[in-house]
């Protein structure tokens, strides 16, 4: 067994677990935070994307043990955030989601994109998400949802294309 | 799948890191960002006894400029060099590359010592650092040597490291901004793992010209003789790209590779070559 301590959601967390608890698993089952999804366990899918020290990090490859005081924020943590809260709204226009497993993964991954690179084009967006799999919806409301989210935020209207 | 049970440390110098290493004889795995062992601990096709971590280590982490060479620290992060952190290196290709690297998550965390160490012949790194003639920088129990990137991979995910040596760090040679480079990379889609990538680097300044080649069933390849020939080329018109194709068969023949016996991986390698060589010519 090995100690554990990290910043979550803005919350000291010190524990003890086995060395092989991948942080996903943490998060969900030492932790209640069952918002990050657990998929392929190879960090193909991108379900399980959250943020370590800002960054959106594959939970499902990387141990808790590994994040010795790092900050680490998983879906729960973005409620009052004001970029999440837009793109909440806008995955909801354009019906960027479906059964709901990949969006917080996906979620995390719009915010980091449109955060980083705000004048990002339609091209730049799906080549950014290639890391997210999405079973339902064929990513093209995704990708509007999150170009929606660009143009709000540069102040035009936002229409999604169809 | 989750992986075996294994120990864990974390410590704080590279010497204690070095002995972790000795003690445990070849049982312990040396994890940075953990992007490729991570994956084959939970698929369990690695099953150490201890992962020593070395990603907090402050000489590890930085960047210097040290004479004509960039030293870049084991546990640089991809998503870093693609940021810019090396950019000075050369013009815009170490950038251009390490965001070619898997997804934004997976850079986030993955390091290029790591992924030299891994030795996966899909890596980018291999097949850049042995176009640039880098030198990887490795430290264990025996001290510190260097050892040219193009000499530190034996086989498929096989390097001459011992194990108790840690790859510290790469030199990297500044590459002039009057230099051309190319880099073709052939997946399924992007950020997959690489059915075929192409590198080529062209100094005329420094009268050196590499092309090198990468696919996953044996560690990467220099064309020497397709170098030679894309060194003497003006540009590329109908006459100097057939030139440049034989000479990637010769190269390949070299190498045991035809056309007639593995067609697709033959196909890959000259296209993702060509492709690569016009990259460097329209740059």
């Amino acid at each position: 067994m090995t100690n554990v301590k990290m910043l979550l959601n803005g919350r000291q967390v010190s524990a003890t677990v086995s060395a092989r608890t991948s942080l996903a698993d943490f998060v969900r089952d030492h932790e209640g935070l069952t918002g990050t999804h657990v998929t392929c366990e190879q960090g193909i899918c991108g379900a399980c994307t959250l943020m370590i020290d800002g960054r959106p990090s594959r939970s499902c490859i990387t141990f808790a043990v590994t994040c010795w005081e790092s900050d680490v924020r998983t879906i729960e943590a973005f409620e009052e955030d004001e970029i999440m809260e837009l793109l909440r709204r806008c995955f909801r226009e354009a019906h960027a989601l479906q059964c709901g497993y990949c969006t917080p993964g996906m979620l995390m991954t719009a915010r980091d994109i449109v955060t980083r690179l705000p004048n990002a084009s339609r091209e730049r967006i799906r080549l950014e998400l290639s890391g997210n799999l999405c079973r339902c919806t064929g990513y093209l409301g995704i990708i509007n949802a999150i170009e929606m989210a660009l143009a709000r935020r540069r102040g035009g209207l936002g229409m999604p294309q169809t | 799948m989750k992986p075996r049970e294994f120990d864990y440390q974390r410590p704080a110098t590279i010497e204690h890191a070095i002995e972790l290493l000795a003690e445990h004889g070849g049982e312990a795995r040396v994890i940075a960002g953990g992007q490729s062992l991570g994956p084959m601990l939970n698929l369990r096709l690695a099953s150490p006894e201890i992962l020593v971590d070395i990603s907090k280590l402050s000489e590890l982490t930085q960047v210097q400029v040290r004479g004509d060479r960039f030293f870049v620290g084991a546990a640089v992060r991809h998503a870093d060099i693609e940021d810019g952190v090396v950019r000075e290196a050369t013009p815009g290709f170490l950038d251009r590359v390490a965001g070619g690297i898997a997804y934004r998550a997976v850079r986030n965390r993955g390091t290029i010592g790591g992924s030299l160490a891994h030795a996966d012949p899909a890596g980018d790194w291999l097949p850049v650092l042995i176009a640039l003639d880098a030198v990887g920088v490795a430290r264990g129990s025996k001290g510190v040597r260097e050892i040219p990137i193009a000499g530190l991979v034996e086989g498929v995910m096989t390097t001459c490291l011992a194990f108790d040596e840690i790859l510290t760090g790469v030199l990297i040679p500044r590459l002039p901004s009057t230099a051309r480079w190319g880099h073709c990379k052939f997946c399924r889609k992007p950020g997959e793992f690489a059915d075929a990538i192409a590198t080529v680097v062209m100094d005329r300044e420094r009268n050196r010209c590499r092309v090198v080649l990468a696919q996953p069933v044996r560690p990467p390849l220099r064309l020497d003789q397709t170098a030679q020939i894309v060194a003497t080329l003006g540009g590329l018109t109908d006459g100097s790209q057939a030139a440049v194709r034989d000479a990637v068969a010769s190269d390949l023949g070299t190498w045991g590779i035809s056309a007639d016996a593995d067609p697709y991986l033959f196909r890959l390698a000259a296209v993702a070559v060509a492709r690569a060589v016009q990259q460097a010519f329209d740059r």
